[in-house]
């Protein structure tokens, strides 16, 4: 049983719990991920470690509000315990050969990269940040992200915050600027993934991306996380999360994605009590 | 001199029918009663060499707990193959006895074999539903203040575990998943193997003293190195199972409704997706094609039609004969409405929109004997045609996780990714570390690894002592 110590909202959408789990605060690094089941009846869903202190023995995640699991997750309230949390998991981020790097986040892909950004940043690299999100009412972390980057661009769907547009505008805008980057990594929906990597290939700048298939066990046990990279099978939770961008299939990913749509939306509605 | 039973068959043990058993998941041979057990128990002419033994790879001494048996002595039973065997309620329900204990045994020469299987399960059955058999778990005796880990709960960490414990050690078992018992519980079905029995096995372990540790990935948390020197456990046991799925690296295979049989077993068993109470979601449509032909095929597709799946296939290369299963799964299977394609191998995985919709596949014919005496399966040309599925489960084998090699310095593996181990200590290239079962061997059976769990506890506790 693993206790939450601290719980708040971000957004409408978007939660933030601190937990107590010391032995994973003590391993964990930047872009590993926890598996966690809420009850005896829940699903293990994977959830990114978005910041840790190993001191204090606790990991935090943020997590956005999309069906049963993730609505369940939400009832909990500091002092409660979630029953099983499992990491760290996955591949911690490289950060070789990086000097000057763009960190795109979009929406609740903020805060996957946030970590990222901080580690880079505190490593001393040129770090810019564009967060993109779908309106003012929505933005999280823009403190956090502001204090851990060199250049912090904020952007909207429809303008309220920030500036218009989509982030694949403003990173265009600043390559076309000559920001010299050597690395972008981008942390999003799969489309914003893809449509980032189809430009920085454009331009031949190497390009991380953060994959988020279905996963089960985390442990290479199941394969159910599986997806194409350069042709070649490879599966998420231990050969990843992070992998080349221009190598991913991104089409057989959100494929692959919206397998059991139907049967969540189902739960999900039964758990909201919607028709 | 007890009576002897000259029926040329087993007595049989009741089991639910075919129709109504392929839509539940409850267990579908539902064991012998005290009358059945010693009729069954009668026809064994308690041999003077007794050739069962030798075929059992723990030699549990089966005429003398057969005669305790034919003698009403129940618990005097229990311990004599306890004495070899700790959990032989699920042994007498997945060991391959057709090929082991029950082989060489005279009886079958004109008739069945004794039903030692059934009458394992008998007797490990009747001491699990004592209420107090937790309670009465025999405490371990001596101290040696000592702490040694075991990482993984299948049936070679737990037997090690539980041999290491009785002989006075501090014993932690480390488990990746949220539930003990390893392919126990999150591959065999509860049709075949209720999960009610590996707890109770659990339950016993804990009450001895054994201390399981859940959630934890040992190589992610925590390395085997520093579990010795930073935690203090002077030898680690490693039985990590061999968990990683293989493909067929056939064209179509990411398409949705494709799986691993560990993915779809993992969902039903571990995460009990046939309970509508549980929210792990499965797929599988209407039609499901299994391919391979082991256990692990079997239960895919014996799970798959008591979801309510329309039509089911095992599709496998060879014939029948070479099938690796237990005679008793594959003649379950058929009873209970699975259709065989024998000689059969796929090619390609046919989809529309993403999801399958299809699976083009060969025939295929045996070709005579090798040097090894194998027949090997050969295509026939121009035999191609497309098998109508929605849904394929690839049932072809598992090879050892890399997690523990590619996280423990100096740890010898063979080409396969099995740990190299000595045959009879389990000692591997790092002399504190030991390893057993499917780790070593590549996917085996329950009773290979429980044999190579207790062997490595005797070899800890010889290296332990000096
Ligand atoms: C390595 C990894 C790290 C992740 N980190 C985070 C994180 O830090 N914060 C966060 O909010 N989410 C994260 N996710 C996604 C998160 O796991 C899913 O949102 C969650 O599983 C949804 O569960 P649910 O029961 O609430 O929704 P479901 O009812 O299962 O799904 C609702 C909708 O989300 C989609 N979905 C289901 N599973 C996933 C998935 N794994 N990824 C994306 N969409 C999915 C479904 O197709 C469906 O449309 C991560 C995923 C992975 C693989
Ligand atoms: C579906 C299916 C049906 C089968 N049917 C039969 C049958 O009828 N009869 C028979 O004899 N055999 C059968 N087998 C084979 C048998 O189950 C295995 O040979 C046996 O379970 C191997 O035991 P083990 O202890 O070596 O490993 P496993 O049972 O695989 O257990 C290994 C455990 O280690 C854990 N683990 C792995 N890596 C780590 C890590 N890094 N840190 C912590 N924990 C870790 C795993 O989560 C798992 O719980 C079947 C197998 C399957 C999959
Ligand atoms: S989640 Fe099961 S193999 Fe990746």
């Amino acid at each position: 049983m693993y206790r939450i110590l601290e719980r708040k909202d971000l957004n409408s959408d978007v939660v933030y719990m601190k937990v107590d789990a010391p032995a994973v605060a003590k391993k964990c690094e930047p872009g590993q991920f926890i598996i966690l089941r809420v009850d005896e009846t829940g699903e293990r869903i994977p959830l990114t470690i978005s910041d840790y202190n190993r001191e204090e023995g606790w990991v935090s995640i943020i997590f956005q509000k999309v069906g049963k699991t993730t609505y369940l997750l939400d009832t909990l309230q500091q002092g409660d315990y979630i029953l099983d949390f499992v990491g760290p998991l996955g591949i911690a981020s490289h950060t070789d050969n990086m000097s000057r790097v763009c960190v795109v986040g979009g929406g609740l892909g903020c805060a996957i990269a946030y970590p990222q950004a901080k580690k880079l940043f505190g490593m001393g690299l040129h770090v810019d940040v564009i967060a993109g999100f779908r309106n003012k009412s929505l933005v999280f972390l823009q403190e956090e992200m502001k204090r851990n980057s060199t250049n912090y661009y904020l952007m909207t769907d429809d303008g309220t915050a920030g500036e218009k547009g989509m982030v694949t505008k403003k990173l265009k805008e600043l390559i076309e600027g000559g920001a010299n980057y050597d690395t972008v990594i981008a942390i999003g929906p799969v489309v914003m993934m893809k449509y980032v990597s189809l430009l920085t290939k454009e331009y031949n700048i190497k390009t991380i991306v953060s994959m988020n298939p279905i996963m089960i066990d985390g442990t290479g046990m199941c394969g159910g996380c599986r997806l194409t990279v350069d042709g070649q099978t490879k599966f998420a939770c231990v050969d990843g999360p992070d992998f080349d961008g221009h190598k991913v299939d991104f089409d057989g990913l959100m494929q692959r994605l919206s397998m059991y749509k139907e049967q969540e939306k189902h739960k999900c509605n039964l758990f909201r009590g919607i028709e | 001199m007890a009576k002897i039973n000259m029926t040329p068959e087993k007595t049989k043990m009741p089991e639910q029918d075919p129709d109504i058993r392929n839509r539940n998941f409850l267990e579908v041979a539902t064991g012998y009663t005290p009358q059945m057990a010693q009729e069954e128990a009668q026809r064994c002419l308690n041999c003077k060499h007794k050739p069962c033994v030798s075929g059992c790879p723990v030699n549990v001494n089966i005429p003398s707990f057969i005669q305790a048996v034919a003698q009403g002595d129940i618990e005097k039973a229990y311990e004599i193959i306890t004495k070899t065997n700790s959990l032989p309620a699920i042994c007498g329900r997945v060991c391959p006895q057709e090929t082991q204990c029950e082989l060489p045994c005279v009886r079958g020469i004109k008739g069945e074999p004794v039903a030692i299987g059934r009458l394992e399960r008998y007797v490990a059955d009747y001491m699990l539903a004592k209420e107090t058999f937790i309670a009465d778990t025999p405490k371990p005796t001596v101290k040696k203040n000592k702490k040694v880990a075991v990482i993984g709960s299948g049936p070679a960490g737990l037997t090690a575990a539980s041999d290491l414990c009785d002989m006075g050690y501090d014993v932690t078992i480390f488990e990746a998943l949220h539930k003990a018992g390893g392919v126990l519980v999150y591959g065999i079905p509860e049709f075949r193997l209720p999960e009610s029995i590996v707890e109770k096995e659990i339950e016993r372990l804990k009450a001895k003293g054994v201390c399981i540790e859940l959630n934890m990935v040992i190589g992610k948390i925590i390395s085997i190195q520093e579990l010795h020197e930073e935690e203090g456990f002077e030898a680690i046991f490693v039985g990590t199972g061999a968990g990683l799925p293989n493909f067929m690296n056939i064209p179509g295979e990411n398409l949705n409704g494709v799986f691993s049989a560990n993915e779809f077993l993992t969902r039903v068993n571990l995460m009990k997706a046939y309970d509508p109470s549980y929210d792990t979601p499965i797929y599988f449509g209407s039609h499901v094609a299994v391919v391979g032909g082991g256990n692990v095929a079997m239960d895919a597709a014996r799970a798959a039609k008591r979801l309510g799946a329309e039509q089911v296939y095992i599709v496998y290369r060879r014939s029948e004969q070479e099938m690796p299963a237990r005679a008793e799964e594959v003649h379950h299977a058929k009873e209970e409405g699975i259709e065989f394609r024998l000689l059969t191998n796929p090619t390609k995985i046919l989809g529309e929109n993403g999801w399958v919709t299809g699976m083009e596949c060969v025939r295929m014919q045996l070709s005579e004997p090798g040097p090894d005496g194998r027949r090997r399966p050969v295509v026939i040309p121009g035999s191609e045609y497309v098998l109508k599925t929605t849904s394929v489960i690839m049932a072809i084998g598992t090879s050892p996780n890399p997690l523990i090699k590619s996280t423990t310095e100096g740890l010898e593996t063979n080409k396969w990714g099995c740990i190299v181990a000595d045959e009879e200590t389990g000692q591997t290239s790092i002399p504190y570390i030991f390893a057993g079962g499917d780790a070593v061997t590549g996917a085996a059976t329950v009773i290979l690894a429980m044999g190579a769990g207790k062997k490595a506890a005797a070899a800890i506790d010889k290296y332990l002592d000096k």
